[in-house]
Order: C-alpha cells, then sequence, then structure tokens
C-alpha cells in the first residue's frame, strides 16, 4: 500500500506549526505534517508528549492557538459549520471507547448517519449490518455496549466512526485500555481497514501494527517531532538518541 | 511449591451454588432471636406492636364517626364543582383508566398481578358505593379500563405511538373539559376555578406542576451549563433566588405579584397558583437535573461530537437521556414533594384536598372528627405517593434492562 500512497499525492490532512497552551503549560510546540490520502501514519511517544492532544487538533475536540490545520481543503477555525463539516468526514476511535451506553449497539451505529447526514433508518441499519459484519460480530447487533466484551466495544467503535463513510479515520490509542487477549481482534480490523485504503491516523504503542501497515512513523516528544521516516527507517536506523531510548524501552518486551 | 499443593483445581466443571434450606424456626431464631438483647427487643416489640394495632382498630371500628367522610366524599373529591357538570370528570377518569390501561399491556406485561388488582379496583368501588351514577360511572371506568388492556394485549407494539399520542393530547383534553369553555348554555359551559376543589385540584396542581416544571427545570440546567455568560448567569440567579425562599412566599409572590407585572391581564386564582408550582418546582428540578449532566463522562460529549453531531442533537440524543435516567428516583421524590406541597395553596385561599378538610371540619355536623378527617386525608395523600414511587421503581427497573 505505500506505493499507492506516495502515488495519489495531494495531502488530505496539512498542519503548519500547530501550537497548543493548557494555560502556561505549552503542550504542542510547532508540529508539521502532511498526510496524503490512503497514508498510514502512526504517532508514538512517551506519555505526555503532546500526541493525543495532536490528534485531537485533527477534528477540532481540542483547539489550537496557533498556526494552520487544514483537512481536506478546509481549514480549521472557530467557524462552526467548518468544524462540523470536518467532523463528518474524520471518523474517531478512542482509548475509553465511548460508545453510547443507553443505546443497542445498531442504534449506535445508526445514531449519526440517520441525524448527521439524514439517512432513512433502513438505508442506515443496512449500512449497519455490513459494517458489523465487517468487524466480525453482526450477532451481537441488539445488544447494549454493556453486554460486550472490551474488544467487541472498541469493534462496534470502529463500526461507528465508518459508519459516517469517513475519508480519515482517527485512532487515539485505541488498544490501550483493552485485555492482552482482545488486542488483536481490533488490530486485524485496523490492519484490514488499512489495506482498503483507508487514510488513517493512528496514536499507539502496538509497534508489530506500526511495522506492518505504517507508511510513515512521527515520533512524538515534549511536544515536537523528534523523528520521522518510514518503520524501516525509525526502526532499522533511528537517527535520535531518544527515539533510540524509547524504542528500546517499547521493544524490549 | 510442592506436587501436594496443585495450583490448578482438579474438578473444573460449573457447580450449583449451594443450597441454603430454610425452616421457619430457623428463620425466626436468625432474624428475630438470634442473641438476649435481639430477644428482648423482639418482645417488647411486639407487645408495643399489639396495643398500638389493638388502640387503632377499636378506635376506627367502632368509635371513630365515619359518616363525616362518606357524607362529604364529593366534597373532599372534587370540591364545589357542580353536579350537573359531574359527568365530565368522570370522563377523564375514564380516559385516564383507558390510557393505563393500553400502556400497561404494552409496558407493564409482566406485572400481571398489580394489573388485576388495578383492574378489579373500580369494580369494588363500585359494589361498595351507595350512589347510584356513581355506581355507573365506576363500571364505566373499569371497562375502559379493561378494554385498553385487552386492546393493547392484542396489538400491543402497532399501539405504541398511538398511547404516547394519547398521553400528550389527554392533558389538554383534561383541561378542556374540567375548564368547559363557551356560553354558558353551550355543550360545556365553563365551570369557574373557583369551584375547583378537594382531590381535582390537588391532581390538576401537581400535573400541571410536573408537565410544566420538568422541560423548564430542564433547559435551567442545560442553560446553567452554557458557555453564554449572560444565560449562565441568568439561570444560576433564578435558581439561587427561587430555592432560596420558601415555597410560601413564592405561591405569595404570584398570587400578589403576577397581576403587578402583567398590568390590565386578569390572571385566575387558580393559575396563579400553578404557575408559583412551576416557578418553585423548576428550580429544584434545575439542581436536580444538573446533578444528573455532570455524571456524564466527558468521553460521551467528545464521541458525540465527533460524530458531528451539534450541540442541541448532542444533548437531546446522548446526554439528556443518560442525564435523566441517572436521575429518575430523585425526580420521582421531587414530584412526591411536589404532589404534598401543593397543600399549601390553602394559604392563598385555594380549597384543594387539605382546603376541603378545613372546612368539613368546620360544618356544624360533625364538629371536632379532626382524627377520622385527616386519617381519610393522610390515607388519600398515602396511596397517591406509593403509586407514584411504584411507578418510578418499574421504569427504573425497565429502562436499566440489558444493561
Amino acid at each position: 500500500m505505500s506505493a499507492n500512497a506516495q502515488s495519489t499525492a495531494d495531502p488530505i490532512i496539512i498542519c503548519r506549526d500547530v501550537h497548543k497552551w493548557y494555560g502556561n503549560y505549552h503542550a504542542l510546540r510547532g508540529i508539521n505534517m502532511e498526510v496524503r490520502r490512503g497514508e498510514v501514519v502512526v504517532v508514538f511517544g512517551p506519555s505526555g508528549s503532546g500526541k493525543s492532544t495532536f490528534i485531537r487538533t485533527i477534528n477540532r475536540l481540542e483547539e489550537h492557538q496557533r498556526g494552520q490545520i487544514i483537512v481536506d481543503g478546509i481549514e480549521l477555525t472557530h467557524d462552526v459549520r467548518n468544524i462540523e463539516r470536518i467532523r463528518m468526514e474524520t471518523g474517531m476511535v478512542f482509548q475509553q471507547f465511548n460508545l453510547f451506553p443507553h443505546l443497542t449497539v445498531l442504534d449506535n451505529i445508526t445514531l449519526a448517519p440517520i441525524w448527521v447526514r439524514g439517512w432513512t433508518k433502513a438505508q442506515a441499519e443496512e449500512i449497519a449490518m455490513q459494517l458489523l459484519k465487517r468487524v466480525g460480530i453482526p450477532e451481537q447487533a441488539r445488544k447494549y455496549p454493556g453486554q460486550l466484551s472490551g474488544g467487541q466495544q472498541q469493534r462496534v467503535a470502529i463500526a461507528r466512526a465508518l459508519a459516517m463513510q469517513p475519508k480519515i479515520m482517527l485512532f487515539d490509542e485505541p488498544t490501550s485500555a483493552l485485555d492482552p487477549e482482545m488486542i488483536k481482534e481490533v488490530l486485524d480490523v485496523m490492519v484490514e481497514l488499512a489495506e482498503s485504503g483507508m487514510t488513517m491516523i493512528v496514536v499507539t504503542h502496538e509497534m508489530g501494527f506500526a511495522r506492518a501497515v505504517a507508511d510513515t512513523m512521527y515520533f512524538f516528544d515534549q511536544g515536537q517531532i523528534v523523528e520521522s521516516g518510514t518503520p524501516d527507517q525509525i526502526f532499522g536506523d533511528p537517527r535520535e538518541a531518544r527515539t533510540k531510548l524509547f524504542l528500546s524501552q517499547v521493544l524490549s518486551h | 511449591m510442592s506436587a501436594e499443593t496443585p495450583t490448578v483445581s482438579k474438578s473444573a466443571e460449573a457447580l450449583p451454588p449451594p443450597t441454603e434450606r430454610y425452616s421457619v424456626v430457623r428463620w425466626l431464631h436468625k432474624n428475630l432471636f438470634s442473641t438476649w438483647y435481639n430477644t428482648l427487643l423482639t418482645i417488647v416489640m411486639l407487645i408495643l406492636a399489639a396495643l398500638i394495632a389493638r388502640g387503632v382498630l377499636e378506635w376506627a371500628l367502632t368509635q371513630a364517626r365515619w359518616e363525616v367522610i362518606t357524607a362529604n366524599l364529593r366534597l373532599f373529591m372534587v370540591g364545589q364543582y357542580p353536579i350537573s357538570a359531574l359527568w365530565r370528570i368522570w370522563a377523564c377518569v375514564a380516559l385516564l383508566a383507558f390510557l393505563i390501561g393500553v400502556s400497561w399491556g404494552i409496558w407493564g406485561r409482566m406485572q400481571r398481578g398489580g394489573a388485576a388488582a388495578f383492574g378489579a379496583l373500580p369494580f369494588v368501588l363500585a359494589m361498595i358505593t351507595s350512589d347510584e351514577p356513581s355506581r355507573l360511572a365506576l363500571v364505566i371506568t373499569g371497562i375502559a379500563g379493561v378494554v385498553g388492556y385487552a386492546l393493547s394485549w392484542r396489538w400491543g407494539a402497532a399501539l405504541q405511538r398511538v398511547s404516547i399520542i394519547g398521553w400528550i393530547l389527554y392533558f389538554p383534553i383534561l383541561f378542556v373539559l374540567v375548564s368547559g369553555f363557551g356560553a354558558s348554555d353551550s355543550v360545556l359551559p365553563p365551570v369557574p376555578t373557583s369551584l375547583w376543589g378537594g382531590l381535582l385540584l390537588t391532581l390538576l396542581l401537581t400535573v400541571v406542576g410536573i408537565v410544566f416544571s420538568f422541560p423548564l427545570g430542564v433547559l435551567l440546567a442545560l442553560g446553567r451549563q452554557s458557555n453564554l455568560p449572560v444565560i449562565s448567569w441568568l439561570c444560576v440567579i433564578y435558581i439561587e433566588l427561587i430555592r432560596g425562599v420558601p415555597f410560601i412566599s413564592v405561591l405569595f409572590m404570584a398570587q400578589l405579584m403576577l397581576p403587578l407585572f402583567l398590568p390590565g391581564v386578569t390572571i385566575d386564582r387558580v393559575v396563579r397558583a400553578m404557575a408559583g408550582v412551576v416557578i418553585f418546582s423548576a428550580a429544584y428540578l434545575a439542581e436536580n437535573v444538573r446533578g444528573g449532566l455532570q455524571s456524564i463522562p466527558r468521553g460521551q460529549y467528545e464521541a458525540a461530537r465527533a460524530l458531528g453531531l451539534n450541540s442541541w442533537k448532542m444533548m437531546l440524543l446522548i446526554i439528556l437521556p443518560q442525564a435523566l435516567r441517572a436521575v429518575i428516583p430523585i425526580l420521582v421524590g421531587q414530584f412526591i414533594a411536589l404532589f404534598k406541597d401543593t397543600s399549601l395553596v390553602v394559604i392563598v385561599g385555594l380549597l384543594d384536598l387539605m382546603g376541603i378538610a378545613k372546612t368539613v371540619l368546620a360544618q356544624p355536623d360533625f364538629l371536632g372528627l379532626q382524627a377520622e378527617v385527616y386519617t381519610f386525608v393522610a390515607f388519600v395523600y398515602g396511596v397517591f405517593c406509593y403509586l407514584m414511587s411504584a411507578f418510578s421503581q418499574r421504569l427504573e427497573a425497565k429502562l436499566h434492562a440489558g444493561r
């Protein structure tokens, strides 16, 4: 998929000199990144490095205070309509799943297509069932999120994001809250999604996943991109000492 | 670790839980006579209970003059509402029975015992009563309830939407029927609110209080969390102001101040009392709903926004359903309190159930019968409060199904 991503060259996400402060704390310190259509980006780094904050600025769950973020040709500003348009094109999967506990799995998935895209219920449910088959749990459609395992919940969350037919998928540590035996079932879905040509930004510590599907990896530390490159470069020949140190800590066990 | 202590249990098959056999004697011993002081306590309590029960029963069955209730039953129920228009009240009651029957068949299929008891109630009352028109009305009410239940048992799912619309339409119908309109010789001649009274007035005040203070309270709770400082400050000021004064003063304010604020418009006294109830209740409701809103984790907001929902849709579809569910017990508690607080309208001269009790006690024939009258009033309040709390428990169980 690497070659494929290189050939469709125009960037879908452009970040130029993005800064973000929490009070006096400088969380993002000048992030520059371009993501091409179909590219799979893995963002990794120590906790507190700003990688989650960064991915959340792309759909404006966090506001950036300086710099420019352009998603699919639309610049993120205070204009609410632009923000809603970008959110419609951008699916997000959270560490804590964040499914709606008062709705069934099916209603979780069909809610946004019906209320935001204006689809009919029948249409939305048909797409939802296709997506549930794709993530491997069509038999759970009528259950409530609380009745599912963590891995199943996260797969529902992926289906829910995909139901809006987004152009971009953002994953914010999607496997960090899962028991070890459930991580694989979620990663399998993500690998399949990456291979289908979806543009993805994934914040994760799963280096096996990164090695398998990432086109580009970015190492974050202290609110900055320390190093970026293909998985071969990052794993085989990291230039920066901090990258080497971090990789040795993550890969040693 | 030695070989004698295996870390893996040999019998891995699932076993049934151990059953405990209970005999009456063991139950008594465990719960009432487990130690010498518990035994002593049990005996003392039994003696006390027996003494109280004997005294109460003796009074209720031999000394009490219950004719004060039977002779004034209509007054207690509807105040001075004209006899010629009583059929309208009965129509409301029968329609209510029908709606309850339909809803019970749709949502309460598990509670068949309760349904039977509820359905039998009008017929039992019809047998007890000595008044012919009331008997007929009670029988019609009972039949309406049973028919509604049977209909929804047969076509449950199809009637779901109809019954919700029915409930929404019920309240305007109720008010049109009770208050009437047009000239005094029309089909439904108006009944001035000064004639409304008794349980009818108490229930109307409660229903209006709940139906209007609920949306108002929710809006105030949302407004208090608003990002716009003007709105949030106005809501905070309203809530804190109303919560800072007693209900009675709000009622007086509604009676005296509303006409001052709206000069030239004469507002009915009962409507002013209703406004007072709504204004007061909304402030407390807002705080309870805010508690529910704060219990919703941030991730729910983020997930809703990430899907592209705007603020209104996020609130209506994701946040409020969960927040309100979380505070059902508190809200029902508040509605029960509101129901009982309506008795304070006596102070502004309205004759609700409590007000009627006072006028009955002033009748020359029944002087000094406070015990009978207040026992009866307490019984009526108790029954309705119990029904509200039983309903809320069913509702909670229903909404928590599958989670």
